[in-house]
């Protein structure tokens, strides 16, 4: 049986509410009831980091994330990156680099970099590949991940583009 | 509508968000009710059988009385709720404890150490529970309370003692891990994590092993190792660190207690590793610590 909760939190800024079932995971409330489809669903068990989403400043994997504990808190997804002056400097640093094959990681892949670079903007080569260590790419072989994250650390500490 | 790959979800009959502990323990005093912290290892057991659950979901993790990691007259405590991550970056214990730190470092990934809880990794009672082995090693103890005649009952157990088997504990129904709590180690003191996955972290282990104790030029003393996914549960090795308990470390020394340890521990063939294979690995990682020991 499928039980409801009522929960309300802010969302890409926005402050929503939703009538939740007790069970769902995170992922599957941001995608079907509220059209957020970034984040995917690929290995559904938190290997793979498809589902990446920032909460309270944290990065986690919505698959496993019970969506009831999305209440009261500050949430952003792919979708909220995008700003008034457009696309987030990590997706700017994946479009000019080319770290997009086939996509499906990508979403995921620009937020847990984000997080990374949130925390710390210096991060060097070896602290992002720790940090993508739960983001699986089966295209890129990483290398282009990581050129972009440091072409993005780099243009967020306000030394333009690299 | 359901997507095609999602999980099975838990069937419940009811959910509860405890916001104290009192509400929390109460949620649970029929011994029905299931916690959920993280959820890290909830959300996938339950798909898979691999674990019962009551039909009642009590969800832990506004409980401000079961977080924190804090210092009180000599003995340090870890509420349930730290997270991996709370862990790895909390100044008393990278000061303190640095194992538990360093074993953090080797949990998962960055997305689930933000949402693993140390109460959830003892409660899961996993063989291959990482971050048990350090605590194994420090003495720690597990703090229990439940609900008993109106009233909050509270109880610790030597967490060498709470283990019953793999997924099994000697917790009572209805009872809830509130901390971890250890003496603060002496000054001096060491520790060291390792753990064998192909790779760096993201892995369950196939074998982990920890070691701590104080160091006496190529002696040590308080030596406690601890090992993982090599048993039913995670253990401590008590022949094995009486064998090098304030021995002059030589190779001759660290054979017996090679030896020793081959006798202590009882690994399987699995999917993640043969027995061989796992007794290779346990050897290997302690020969390397005490090797660094007997060359200092
Ligand atoms: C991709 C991935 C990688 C992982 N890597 C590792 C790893 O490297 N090392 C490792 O050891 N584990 C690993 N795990 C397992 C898991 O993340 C840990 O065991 C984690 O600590 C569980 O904590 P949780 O808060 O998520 O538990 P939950 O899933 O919330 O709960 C786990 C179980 O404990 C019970 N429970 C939770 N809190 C309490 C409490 N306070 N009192 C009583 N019962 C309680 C729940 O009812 C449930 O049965 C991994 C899991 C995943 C998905």
């Amino acid at each position: 049986m499928s039980l409801e909760v009522e929960i309300a939190f802010t969302l890409n800024g926005r402050a929503v509410s939703a009538a939740v079932p007790a069970t769902a995971s995170a992922l599957t409330v941001l995608r079907e009831r509220f059209d957020l489809a970034g984040a995917k669903l690929v290995c559904g068990e938190g290997e793979c980091g498809a589902c990446t989403i920032i909460v309270d400043g944290l990065s986690r994997n919505s698959c496993l994330m019970p969506a009831v504990d999305l209440a009261g808190r500050t949430v952003r997804t792919v979708e909220g990156l995008w700003g008034e002056r457009g696309l987030d400097p990590v997706q700017q640093a994946f479009v000019d680099t080319g770290a997009v094959q086939c996509g499906y990681c990508t979403a995921g892949m620009v937020m847990q970099i984000r997080h990374a670079l949130d925390r710390n903007p210096a991060a060097g080569e070896a602290e992002l590949r720790r940090a993508i260590e739960g983001n699986v790419c089966r295209c890129t072989g990483y290398a282009k991940v990581i050129e972009a994250a440091l072409a993005a650390g780099q243009r967020m500490r306000g030394g333009g583009a690299p | 509508m359901p997507l095609a790959q999602e999980l099975k979800p838990l069937e419940i009959d009811a959910y509860v968000d405890a916001v104290s502990l009192d509400a929390a323990v109460r949620a649970l005093a029929d011994g029905a009710g299931t916690p959920v912290a993280g959820g890290t290892d909830l959300w996938i057991q339950k798909d898979l059988g691999k674990r019962a659950y009551g039909r009642r979901l009590v969800n832990i993790r506004r409980v401000a009385a079961l977080g924190g990691i804090a210092e009180e007259g000599g003995r340090i405590r870890i509420g349930a709720l730290a997270t991996m991550t709370e862990i790895l970056e909390s100044p008393l214990l990278l000061r303190a404890a640095p194992v538990l730190p360093a074993t953090a470092d080797r949990f998962a990934s960055v997305q689930i150490r933000n949402a693993a809880t140390v109460g959830g990794n003892i409660a899961n009672a996993s063989p291959a529970a990482d971050m048990v082995l350090p605590l194994l090693c420090l003495d720690a103890e597990v703090e229990l309370a439940r609900w008993h005649e109106n009233r909050i009952d509270r109880r610790r157990l030597p967490l060498a003692a709470f283990f019953a088997g793999p997924g099994k504990t000697r917790a009572l129904p209805g009872e809830l891990i509130t901390a971890v709590s250890f003496d603060r180690p002496a000054a001096g003191s060491f520790g060291a994590f390792q753990k064998s996955g192909p790779r760096p972290a993201l892995e369950i282990a196939r074998v982990a092993l920890c070691i701590a104790g104080r160091r006496e030029g190529r002696r040590l003393t308080s030596v406690r190792i601890a090992a993982g996914a090599v048993a039913p549960t995670p253990i401590r090795c008590p022949r094995t660190e009486a064998e090098i308990e304030g021995v002059a470390l030589d190779d001759a020394a660290i054979a017996r207690a090679l030896e020793s340890l081959g006798r202590e521990i009882a690994p399987i063939d699995d999917v993640r590793g043969s027995a061989w294979y796992r007794r290779h690995l346990a050897a290997a990682f302690l020969e390397e610590e005490l090797g660094r020991v007997a060359r200092s």
